[in-house]
């Protein structure tokens, strides 16, 4: 790789009105030529990344055809649905709330999770909270294996790897939560002859942090392209509130307070975009580490983590296999 | 190649490959290769564990000990000899 004398972490900076009014144009048009739908179901979880994708649907086509759909669920961290008002009311659009809770337990989610973690932390029971977690990055990553974290009610926390059994289960269990909400976001789009507004970054597009057919699906996906620290910067820039940008990311996923740091990425998002733009501009490790905080050794073990994602990720983004072409069907 | 190989061998080509073993050496990176990511290496690990009867640390789950089919094989053997 070649180092790049005028890399910064500035390369990141983004013309936030010139991009916004890109975005809600391409909104727009997409809507009106593509898609042919008459506005926009947005699920929002008070976080980041759905609060500026409602923003940019709302400033775009209007704040009455914007639909923001709120699932919480038993997980949910306890500011969510405060969170999720917030930026519904803020943004005047509509909010639809659909707690999720009746149907994971309809289908058996929380019974499944439990039995999961139980079956390598014999002790989990009534009242214990969980989550899974990576090693952290200067432990050997050859491979991504995840670990249960469970805490006792008094606060006693247990840390244990999880066997192919038992992270299998535990997956396609959580991802009931993502796929039950995208199917109700579909529900209230198709009643309402609106588009669903998918809401993941580029971080999470391009390494495959999502669920197939969950919040991996969606008619259109308005910040795909930006990196995390440009969705704060379009946050700043359309004004939305202070207690929605300051909120520490997080994948709202388990009963367990979880970083997306520990989940998925191996460093803060501040970092892993500065990694994953230096992994697509060739920026040399050395220079690299010197604007990250980090050593080279770890910048090159996240770039080969980068590689290594898109790889296996790259799955969830295939559409069907056709097993022949269907040349009157293309897109 | 040692009968632990060849088993493991027969395991990849199986449950990886679907029978399919043309590109299948025992010196390749099964990793590097894309024949297995991060959650084949843990049904590698149970299958292991099950076949053979032996437990595989934590710290064991390296590239050395099961990146390769021959090193696979070593590895079984050291476990259970």
């Amino acid at each position: 790789m070649n180092a790049k004398a005028d890399f910064s972490p500035d390369v990141l900076l983004l013309d936030c009105p010139r991009e916004a009014e890109s975005i809600k144009r391409s909104i727009r048009e997409s809507l009106a030529s593509k898609l042919h739908r008459r506005g926009l179901v947005v699920g929002i979880s008070g976080g980041i990344d759905s609060s500026v994708t409602a923003a940019l649907c709302a400033e775009a086509i209007g704040p009455d055809r914007v639909i923001g759909l709120q699932m919480p669920e038993r997980h949910s961290a306890d500011d969510t649905m405060a969170l999720s008002s917030l930026i519904a009311d803020h943004l005047r659009i509509q909010k639809v709330l659909c707690d999720i809770t009746p149907t994971l337990e309809a289908v058996g989610y929380y019974a499944k999770y439990d039995e999961a973690v139980r079956s390598i932390i014999p002790e989990y029971g009534p009242g214990w909270k969980s989550k899974i977690v990576l090693p952290g990055i200067d432990e050997d990553r050859a491979y991504t294996l995840y670990s249960i974290v469970a805490g006792s009610p008094q606060g006693v926390l247990i840390k244990k790897r999880l066997d192919l059994r038992s992270y299998l289960a535990i997956v396609a269990a959580t991802n009931f939560k993502q796929r039950i909400r995208k199917m109700l976001e579909y529900y209230h789009a198709d009643k309402n002859n609106y588009a669903v507004a998918g809401t993941p970054n580029r971080l999470e597009y391009d390494q495959g942090f999502f669920v197939k057919l969950g919040d991996g699906a969606a008619d259109i996906k308005p910040i795909a392209h930006l990196y995390k620290t440009q969705v704060y910067q379009l946050a700043r820039h359309l004004g939305l509130p202070e207690a929605i940008i300051s909120r520490p990311p997080t994948t709202d996923t388990y009963s367990l307070p979880q970083g997306q740091d520990e989940f998925y990425f191996s460093v803060p998002y501040e970092a892993m975009d500065l990694c994953l733009y230096g992994k697509n501009h060739g920026i040399d490790v050395e220079t690299l580490s010197r604007h990250v905080g980090l050593t080279p050794k770890q910048v090159l073990g996240i770039y080969k983590d980068i590689d290594k994602k898109r790889s296996t990720t790259k799955y969830l983004h295939m559409p069907p296999i056709l097993v022949k072409a269907i040349p009157e069907i293309s897109y | 190649m040692t009968n632990f190989e060849a088993e493991i061998h027969r395991f990849i080509a199986d449950k990886f490959l679907f029978g399919d073993d043309k590109k299948l050496a025992d010196n390749d990176s099964l990793l590097e290769a894309g024949i297995v990511d991060s959650t084949g290496i843990l049904e590698i690990v149970a299958h292991l564990e099950e076949r053979y009867g032996m437990k595989v640390d934590n710290d064991e789950m390296v590239p050395e000990n099961l990146d390769t089919i021959a090193n696979i094989g070593a590895f079984v053997k050291r476990k259970i000899s």
